[in-house]
């Protein structure tokens, strides 16, 4: 039987993913029984996969790395795990789990990575880095004051991208397979020859780009050559759909190494040429779960080649293939799909796993039915996270959006984002009580913040010097964020992740916060019982007393929650007054991935009795233990900060134990979908959940062979629980595991 | 002898709120109730205050909120019949144990009759019910005992449900920690082949049984 032809309409004219899906998907409503298990190949390919991982544990996290080639769209042959099985092709080096070399971030990195694993890169390497090409790090290094290099080195400002690939953006990846490569040149040839004159920075920078993104494009047809694949027209049936979307995005994680690289939203785009196979008989749904099932396990192989130092932010070794998943579209129909479906299967047909981040769109009207069974898969799983699609979807304009990283909101096809890490609040709240001065090391960072010489803090004194120090703090930031992206344009352009993505695309600067909690519990004492400082005798704050009780954010007090949720309005708004590189719009999230742990090292005591080197809590959460109200009041704290002040994104990782959801599986997902539905119905943006016990997670810690694949959901995204440190993993043990409601 | 919530017991201390703080907190928690969740008095033995809950629920239900009542059924006072007639959604009743000895045994009172009272004033209001059974091997888990209750209730159109509560120790150190002895030390939690006999001779009675 033949296949029907697609509906018709803008996107036969101009390059337009969402008038394609929205024209030509197929909702559906149903439950998860018509799903199948993974097909022969697909398990054959899998235990040569997990056998291969298993390897890179006992390599200390790394398999091999290829020191002589740098890694681009196609330095390297194709690459195969066993050809006869798989339906879906493509590796990121020629051999599976390989580790490539990609410098152009920072070549210093690179010999680093080497070098803790033994090795070094080829001589003509070093000789050419040393003499001849420039990286980004160099750059930036080149640019920035020593204002800067003072507050990155002593942790206000860190995890900046200034010595490795920025990542976030997301090129939308499925233009290959609708329009085919060809007419994607065509397109960025128009867009070209409309830039003229005058020939200002930005016009001949633009034009300098989309030259680039040309160049990537046709790297990319010779790329699929090399797999037998003819990238330069749109795929034709299901497989193709898939196997040219993988291509799309195999091109840009061989040529970049960004922190986040996330997928978009491929999913509900697939479906529709998976349905139409379907109904034109030319596929079962076997096939259609093995197209899914191989290309997640093609997601799940992506590697980067990572210092050690850089597991301290971001632990695990994770790559963030973030695909969100579900959402409504802004007809009202659902953009939930059978292959909507498909992709969580692969959690029970592949075993749980951190990678592809599989992230919920959740919207209080998804039909019933999938709410459910993503309810079940995390109760299962503890492997994805859900966000606020209502929120998102009406808050910025869209509704065909990925997440780039863990939590954030980027229109696909339409804009970008300057990743930018995060400052340390916490420690910007001590420069307040210290007369701007670091904790520890006396360094005056901030001029005009008075000495502080009370025998107790007085709140409105505190409040005043604070404004002081985060006004510094931000502009201080923003000059080391125009200099990080200038930079990385022009050393390290992502020119096929572009070549995906309109010409003059919209960008938010992506700025974040680390040590929320700590803040407002901070503020908190202060205002609310008596907080007094103890001093060494260079008189800097080094501990600190406190008389009395206090509340603490996280029991849904509107007392210190507000503390919260006016500290990120506050930070954000200084941000938003100060001049961005490429007039980006300033955006800013309450994220920490994993650094709230090295965070916490770089702080001092803290006026809410946190001791110093203590981490903090992750992303937006209540601090360990102090929640202990109930889930519900813990959830209900965070909803309180407002998207409007962090649209970058607002991240809450919850714990729960199972037998706290419910009695049995039925009771489990119907309160978790409910809890779902009431957090979201409150504005919130983002939650983790994780539905396990702490024994387990004990267990793990000392038997770590019998749980490969335990995964756990950390700060925006999961990792492999056996693949944290001992420190890490001590710090996600003492998080608050809630027992109640 | 072997509740779970000693610390609840003792009728006096505790924290005292006003209603209006705790209709707030409530109302926090609305969002989250879904279409079967709301507010659950328990204990101890909730209907002690009974006269206080009567304006509580009674503003629960002006905002909407479903309530529901989980006791041991001791206490039916006019203030009782008037909450749980009028302002009580669901009362959930917790039958100790289906013979006079064996009831006193469990509680040091004898209270059994006014616990089948109880439930006959529920079931002549028409309003919806559920039982309680928690199975503590070898002293409620006998199947004549079992037999007992279902034939006792099973004329009861008001009883949507029975949940049987296996019998766990978790309260043990919650009893340890007020310097009490725990008093049913030697029994043991059920295994689940006896969890699932039990409910097989429970659905001959009941329309849902369920294993909590």
């Amino acid at each position: 039987m033949k296949t029907k032809k697609f509906n018709e309409g803008i996107w036969n004219e101009t390059i337009n993913l969402r008038d394609f899906v929205t024209r030509n998907i197929t909702p559906y409503h149903g439950t998860y029984s018509f799903l199948v298990g993974p097909s022969e190949k697909t398990l054959k390919l899998w235990e040569i996969c997990k056998e291969g991982t298993k390897e890179e544990r006992q390599r200390n996290g790394v398999r091999s790395v290829d020191t002589e080639v740098i890694s681009g769209i196609n330095a390297f042959k194709a690459g195969y795990i066993s050809k006869e099985n798989e339906v879906i092709v493509g590796l990121q080096t020629d051999e599976l789990l390989k580790r490539a070399m990609k410098p152009f971030g920072g070549f210093k990195v690179v010999e680093k990575a080497l070098s803790e694993h033994g090795l070094k890169p080829s001589d003509n390497l070093s000789e050419l880095f040393s003499k001849y090409v420039k990286s980004h790090n160099d750059g930036v290094f080149d640019a920035y004051t020593d204002e800067i290099k003072k507050y990155r080195s002593l942790g206000y400002l860190t995890g900046l991208p200034d010595n490795y690939a920025r990542g976030r953006i997301i090129g939308d990846y499925r233009r290959i397979a609708l329009y085919g490569i060809t007419r994607l040149i065509e397109a960025k040839k128009q867009d070209l020859a409309a830039i003229t004159g005058p020939m200002t920075d930005k016009a001949i920078r633009l034009r300098e780009e989309v030259s680039e993104q040309i160049k990537a494009l046709k790297e990319m047809i010779a790329m699929g050559k090399a797999y037998n694949l003819d990238l330069a027209r749109p795929a034709e049936n299901a497989q193709e759909a898939v196997q040219w979307t993988y291509m799309a995005y195999l091109a840009a994680v061989k040529e970049q190494d960004g922190a986040a690289m996330s997928l978009g939203n491929v999913s509900s785009f697939l479906d529709i040429f998976i349905e139409r196979d379907l109904e034109a008989g030319i596929i079962t749904e076997v096939e259609a779960q093995e197209y899914i099932d191989q290309f997640v396990m093609k997601l799940r192989m992506v590697r980067h080649l990572r210092m050690e130092a850089y597991d301290e932010i971001f632990a695990g070794d994770p790559t963030w293939v973030t695909e969100a998943i579900g959402g409504m579209l802004a007809d009202g129909r659902t953009k939930v799909t059978k292959t909507s479906f498909r992709f969580l299967h692969t959690l029970y047909n592949l075993g749980p796993s951190p990678e592809p981040n599989i992230t919920i769109l959740w919207s209080e009207s998804l039909p019933q039915n999938f709410k459910n069974y993503c309810a079940k898969v995390a109760i299962d799983t503890s492997s994805i996270q859900f966000e606020n699609d209502d929120l998102m979807r009406n808050s910025r304009g869209s509704d065909d959006y990925g997440i780039a990283c863990c939590v954030s909101y980027q229109e696909l096809g339409k804009s970008i984002q300057f990743f930018g890490a995060r400052t340390n609040l916490a420690k910007t709240l001590l420069l307040a009580l210290n007369g701007g001065r670091c904790e520890f090391t006396g360094t005056q960072i901030v001029e005009g913040i008075p000495e502080y010489t009370d025998e107790y803090l007085d709140f409105d004194k505190v409040m005043a010097n604070f404004r002081i120090a985060m006004k510094e703090v931000a502009r201080v930031y923003n000059d080391s964020m125009n200099i990080i992206h200038y930079m990385h344009d022009k050393y390290y352009y992502e020119k096929a992740q572009m070549s995906l993505i309109d010409t003059n695309p919209g960008i938010n600067i992506a700025y974040g916060i680390a040590g929320l909690s700590i803040v407002a519990d901070s503020l908190s004492a202060i205002k609310y019982a008596k907080v007094k400082p103890i001093r060494n005798e260079k008189g800097l704050t080094i501990d600190f007393e406190i008389e009395g009780e206090f509340p603490m954010y996280g029991n849904d007090d509107d007392r210190v929650d507000f503390l919260a949720s006016n500290a990120v309005a506050e930070f954000n708004n200084e941000l938003k007054q100060l001049p961005v590189y490429k007039d980006a719009e300033v955006t800013m999230s309450v994220l920490t991935i994993t650094s709230n742990v090295s965070y916490g090292k770089k702080t001092g005591a803290t006026p809410d009795g946190r001791a110093q080197g203590i981490p903090f809590a992750p992303g937006a959460n209540p601090m360990h233990g102090r929640d202990c109200n109930g889930a519900i009041a813990s959830l209900n704290s965070v909803s309180k900060i407002n998207y409007d002040d962090s649209k970058d994104g607002i991240s809450n990782t919850f714990s729960i134990v199972p037998k706290s959801l419910g009695a049995n599986e039925e009771e489990q997902i119907e309160n978790l979908a409910t809890t779902l539905d009431g957090y979201f119905s409150r504005n919130a943006q983002h939650l983790n959940v994780n539905v396990l016990n702490k024994e387990m997670l004990l267990d793990a810690m000392e038997n770590p062979d019998e749980y490969p694949q335990l995964t756990i959901r950390v700060s925006g995204y999961a990792v492999n629980f056996v693949r944290l440190t001992k420190e890490q993993q001590l710090e996600v043990i003492t998080r608050s595991f809630h027992e109640s409601m | 002898m072997y509740c779970h919530n000693p610390d609840t017991i003792e009728t006096s201390g505790g924290t005292e709120y006003k209603i209006e703080e705790l209709v707030e907190i409530a109302l926090k928690m609305k969002p989250y109730f879904g279409k079967k969740g709301g507010v659950t008095v328990s204990g101890g033995e909730p209907l002690l205050q009974a006269k206080e809950l009567i304006p509580f629920f009674k503003r629960l239900k002006e905002e909407g909120i479903h309530t529901n009542v989980d006791t041991n059924g001791r206490i039916l006072n006019s203030f009782a019949k008037t909450l749980i007639d009028e302002y009580a959604d669901l009362v959930m009743l917790d039958i100790k144990h289906m013979t006079e000895e064996g009831y006193f045994a469990l509680t040091g009172v004898s209270c059994k009759e006014t616990t089948f009272n109880f439930a006959a004033h529920r079931e002549a209001s028409g309003k919806n019910m559920w039982l309680r059974y928690v199975l503590i091997p070898e002293i409620t888990s006998k199947p004549e005992l079992l037999h007992a209750m279902g034939n006792y209730f099973k004329e009861f159109k008001t009883i949507e449900k029975i949940e049987i509560q296996p019998y766990h120790k978790l309260g043990i150190h919650k009893w340890e920690a007020l310097g009490w002895e725990y008093q049913l030390k030697d029994a043991r939690e059920n295994t689940p082949e006896e969890l699932e006999e039990a409910a097989a001779i429970l659905k001959k009675y009941f329309k849902e049984v369920k294993i909590n």
